[in-house]
């Protein structure tokens, strides 16, 4: 067993501040980078939007299957790559069980949530999407579910049709409604938005599209460490995720598709591994998922992605959940109580993302500042700028959750915003 | 801390507060607008050159503290001066906030723009500090595209 955080009993009803029930110091202890100083202070991690720490457990399976069992996949008949090749399929299937897919075919590997969504935008919207067409997406999309869609209308002459959101930083369900017509092809949708943290209602999104036979893209990139999801149970034509935002590897990332979609779509990339047969005159394709594979994969950093699924597992995503909202109720809080902070993204349903903006002071300002007393956030327009030009700011400061996170990295926050903003008052 | 407060110095947020020469200019006859793609901010630069001589210069846009009391110092020291000395103030200025943290700030020479050597501890800051002077530098180079900080 690798080191597991937490006992199964620790699970506990997602109510009220059970800082006691989770125990934080013992997860904590599996992510070495938790326990280094930066300048002299602890670290607060708190840019967890951006990018996952990584529990030993997965940097260790990384150095292992380098140290032990590296090889090419689906060729050598020597025992490594046999090896190797286990190792990248057994993943596919601890995939495709974390996500409650129906097959192991439906687990296309990909370098991350952006490649995911630029596959199906090649392979599915070029066959299927054409001149006066229609994409529906949110005004609350990362830049990774709007750019390739637009390259896809200049392409095709299809237009996209942007879902408006209210100030709290809700979708509006009756728009979206209104936008779904016999035009539209496709619906793709944040699940949990990465600078508002809002949690969109992707499952009544999914039905009111499937009543018009429209296929729905989820982006999970923000869902997958903090919700559980159950791809079957959404009924999502497509989920992309990226692996290093689920305490993963860079640089790796997951497509689940239907299967019956997926056998209908062009090929992505062309190139070994997605390959039958090559003759000059003809290629034939290999099986699924295998022909959206071109190429060597990232075999060390899938392997890494399986270990950190198994690792969330382990904890439990229920109890990760109650643990992040009780210290995003925290902070939201205590946030709230300094004068000339305004949060920005205050959704009745929300992960633990806190976007904020305080008057007189950059964002800017705000990150170096407290980034000299060990607090990581980002500052910044956080790849989401139709966001950021709906509430009439160029940037926010952004404080993102994940479960080793605990009441003293907002603490350490506080105290360094109240410093800053005395000395710029 | 110490470094934190010689990057904010009383100056530099004074001149962000109440920052100098902000605004637009309607009769100018160079403008240039910076943009910063990490933090989006925004810089526009307004002058009136006459006889190869600033005579008058503005600016205005969105931005940090640094790159706000850049735009405000460097707008109260280029006014009246010819371009050609203009420009010898950007390559001095470049070479402060870009030179070695250790290396020794010749204070006589560089008067104000001295405030601005606290950013060499922070390297993801010296495009704040250096953004309007790119900006002034393509403005009175009359080069008309948007200016980035890449």
């Amino acid at each position: 067993m690798e080191t597991t955080a937490l006992k199964k009993e620790a699970v506990h009803t997602p109510t009220g501040r059970q800082f006691a029930h989770f125990d934080v110091e013992k997860i904590r202890a599996d992510f070495p980078i938790l326990h280094r100083p930066v300048y002299g202070k602890p670290l607060a991690y708190l840019d967890n939007a951006a990018t996952t720490q990584k529990p030993l457990a997965v940097i260790e399976a990384i150095r292992h299957y380098y140290s032990a069992e590296n090889a090419n996949i689906h060729r050598g008949v020597y025992h490594l790559s046999e090896v190797a090749t286990r190792k990248y399929e057994g993943a596919r299937k601890t995939v495709k069980n974390f996500l409650n897919a129906a097959s192991e075919r439906e687990i296309v590997f990909t370098a991350g949530t952006t490649d995911s969504i630029n596959l199906v935008a090649a392979a599915y919207g070029r066959k299927f999407i054409k001149a006066g067409d229609e994409i529906i997406l949110s005004h609350m999309e990362h830049h990774s579910n709007i750019v390739p869609w637009q390259m896809l209308c200049e392409e095709t002459g299809a237009k996209l049709r942007v879902i408006p959101i209210n100030d709290r930083g809700e979708l509006i369900f009756e728009e979206y409604e209104k936008l779904l017509n016999e035009r539209t092809r496709l619906v793709a949708i944040v699940y949990v938005s990465n600078s508002l943290g809002t949690i969109n209602p992707v499952k009544d999104i999914i039905e009111l599209a499937h009543q018009g036979n429209v296929p729905v893209l989820v982006d999970g990139a923000q869902a997958i460490s903090h919700l559980k999801v159950n791809v079957q149970e959404l009924d999502c034509d497509f989920f992309a995720l990226s692996g290093h935002k689920v305490f993963g590897p860079t640089g790796v990332g997951v497509l689940y598709a239907k299967e019956n979609i997926l056998e209908r779509m062009n090929p992505y990339r062309g190139g070994g591994d997605m390959i039958r047969s090559v003759k000059f005159e003809k290629t034939v394709y290999a099986e699924l998922p295998h022909r959206f594979e071109a190429g060597t994969p990232h075999i060390a950093g899938v392997v890494g992605l399986a270990k950190a699924l198994e690792y969330v597992e382990s904890v439990g995503l229920e109890a990760i959940a109650a643990h992040e909202k009780a210290l995003l109720e925290y902070g939201q809080e205590a946030l709230s109580t300094l004068k000339k902070l305004k949060l920005i993204g205050t959704a009745r349903k929300k992960t633990g993302v806190i976007s904020f903006v305080i008057e007189g002071i950059h964002p800017h300002d705000i990150g170096t500042w407290v980034d000299r007393q060990g607090v990581a956030i980002r500052a910044g327009h956080h790849c989401t700028q139709p966001v950021m030009d709906r509430y009439g700011v160029p940037s926010t400061c952004r404080a993102s959750l994940a479960m080793y996170n605990r009441k003293e990295d907002f603490d350490t926050l506080i105290a360094a915003l109240h410093d800053i903003i005395k000395v710029f008052d | 801390m110490e470094e934190l407060r010689e990057l904010y110095q009383q100056i530099i947020l004074d001149h962000n507060k109440s920052p100098k020469n902000y605004g637009k200019m309607v009769n100018c006859t160079h403008a240039s607008e910076g943009y910063n793609p990490l933090c989006g901010d925004r810089i526009k630069i307004y002058a009136k050159v006459e006889n190869g001589v600033i005579e008058d210069i503005k600016f205005e846009g969105e931005g940090c503290a640094i790159a706000k009391a850049s735009g405000s110092i460097m707008t109260a020291l280029l006014k009246g001066k010819t371009v050609a000395e203009a420009q010898q103030l950007f390559e001095e200025f470049q070479h402060l906030i870009t030179s070695d943290v250790r290396s020794n700030v010749d204070t006589e020479k560089l008067g104000k723009l001295a405030v601005f050597a606290g950013v060499r501890e922070f390297p993801t800051r010296v495009k704040c500090a250096g953004l309007a002077w790119h900006t002034v530098k393509a403005a009175i180079e009359k080069k008309d595209e948007l200016v980035t900080t890449e």
